[in-house]
């Protein structure tokens, strides 16, 4: 396994930097996108059955599906990278719609109707009070996003995108155990990197949790 | 584009033979149905005992998590290499164990922790209501727990099978049959319209698969407790640590 590493370690690290920003670059995008969905969700309550109905379709379309129909949609190539971002930011949007919309939904009552009380404007008050509020809910969601991307991007190898799959594809041709090896334990640590980051974000985003409730 | 996938989809001819349509649907529900069941086997009992008694729920909620960040296509491989030399004869099983094995983890941690949370979540007082009337723990368990906690296991098994029957695209890979044949031969044949036929092919069927769960969850979800769930998304509470661990089990059922 280590030969296998030394042998190879600029090509597995050229994987391991593309698979990063293919797991990476959909959670941002996905959030971005999946912020102002989500709150239209809540702000009107009619949208949400519809907005969560259709994230929840989005959702069923097998992900190796979409990075085979959307070079056809979207008129790119079929081995290009774009496809696995595009595919995965779908996805990051499906399941954090219904979270933040639920995250949002989550803020008491009367903490919105203080805010309102102190002279807070809609905006102001979902950026400073709502947004911060509804952050554990929707980092949980994040987390299940950013966990599952990594294992999604490297399904992407079997179509030939060159990320950390490929270590796999080309065990399975050699039927040689080292680089299957090195790909899990890499896939396992780069979902455990995301998964801490965010964890350490939400913390530092809400540091009212930790005066409630040390752990 | 999309009409020479039309046109793929209905050509008489990729709808009969040993390579046909009808035979590899049935082939990809085949693996994936042989998974799910024994998910099922192994997922709700562990998860209706720990929601049951709320021992070793952080071991199996880390364990359920970590599951997930194993990466799908590198433990078929690596099942595939290590199990495959020591299965001889002309069957599949030399690629049918290890996807199985996948398939089967896969499907777990969503069955799993969706279990445990719906036990979790029931509301104390019917638990307590249930134990005044003389209920034993089994029957607390069994009339009590599990059908309260049916809409959210039932979310769990839902998403372990759409998760099941996307992933089962990539026994193909390994030399298996199923939906996935199409999009792995169309991709060494540069047959673009057979690949995107394979892919929609599998989206169907996974939404055709969610839908039937769907259905067969409002028949066995009692209307009590369906009518009060519809509206708990709407209040869910404070957003304290108790949401994040709801949300988890949640997510699943997006």
């Amino acid at each position: 396994m280590i030969t296998y590493f030394k042998e190879h370690h600029a090509e597995i690290l050229s994987w391991l930097v593309s698979h990063i920003w293919l797991a990476a670059v959909p959670v941002v995008l996905g959030l971005i996108i999946a912020l102002p969905i989500g709150w239209l969700a809540q702000r009107y309550r009619w949208l949400y059955a519809p907005l969560v109905s259709i994230a929840g379709l989005l959702y069923t379309i097998p992900s190796i599906a979409l990075f085979v129909v959307l070079p056809g949609l979207l008129g790119t190539k079929v081995l290009d990278p774009i496809n696995v971002a595009v595919a995965l930011t779908i996805y990051t949007v499906a399941l954090l719609v219904r979270v933040v919309a639920d995250g949002l939904a989550s803020v008491p009552d009367d903490v919105a109707q203080a805010a309102t009380a102190m002279g807070y404007g809609r905006f102001q008050r979902l950026v400073a009070v709502e947004l911060p509020i509804a952050v554990p809910v929707i980092a949980a969601g994040l987390r299940v996003a950013a966990v599952s991307n990594v294992s999604l991007v490297a399904v992407a190898a079997t179509i030939g995108v060159p990320e950390l799959g490929q270590l796999f594809t080309n065990g399975f041709q050699l039927s040689y155990f080292p680089p299957i090896l090195i790909g899990i334990v890499l896939c396992v640590a780069l979902a455990l990197v995301f998964d801490t980051v965010i964890v350490l974000v939400t913390r530092m985003l809400t540091p009212w949790r930790r005066a409630v409730q040390p752990s | 584009m999309i009409g020479n996938i039309l046109d793929w989809l209905t050509d008489p001819d990729h709808w009969s033979g040993p390579d046909g349509i009808p035979t590899r649907i049935l082939e990809h529900l085949q693996y994936s149905v042989i998974a799910l069941v024994i998910a099922v086997l192994i997922g709700l009992p562990i998860g209706l005992l720990i929601g049951h008694t709320g021992k070793g729920t952080a071991v199996v909620a880390a364990i359920a998590n970590s599951l997930r960040a194993l990466p799908t296509i590198g433990l078929l491989i690596f099942f595939v290499v290590l199990i495959s030399p020591h299965i001889h004869g002309k069957s599949d099983a030399a690629y049918l164990i290890p996807t199985e094995i996948v398939l089967t983890l896969l499907a777990i941690p969503s069955i799993l922790s969706n279990t445990f949370a719906g036990v979790q979540n029931v509301d104390p007082a019917a638990r307590d209501a249930a134990r005044g009337m003389g209920m034993t723990g089994s029957q607390v368990l069994f009339k009590v727990e599990l059908p309260c906690a049916l809409p959210l296991i039932m979310s769990g098994i839902r998403s372990a099978t759409l998760q099941v029957i996307a992933t089962t695209t990539i026994a193909a890979y390994v030399s298996l049959g199923g939906l996935g044949r199409y999009v792995f031969d169309g991709q060494s044949q540069q047959d673009y319209p057979q690949m995107a036929s394979g892919a929609v092919l599998v989206a169907l069927l996974a939404m055709t698969a969610d839908l039937i769960l769907a259905l067969v969850q409002r028949a066995i979800v009692s209307r009590g407790i369906s009518g009060r769930y519809a509206k708990g998304g709407a209040e869910t509470g404070p957003a304290d640590a108790m949401a994040g661990e709801f949300i988890n089990a949640e997510v699943a059922r997006v």
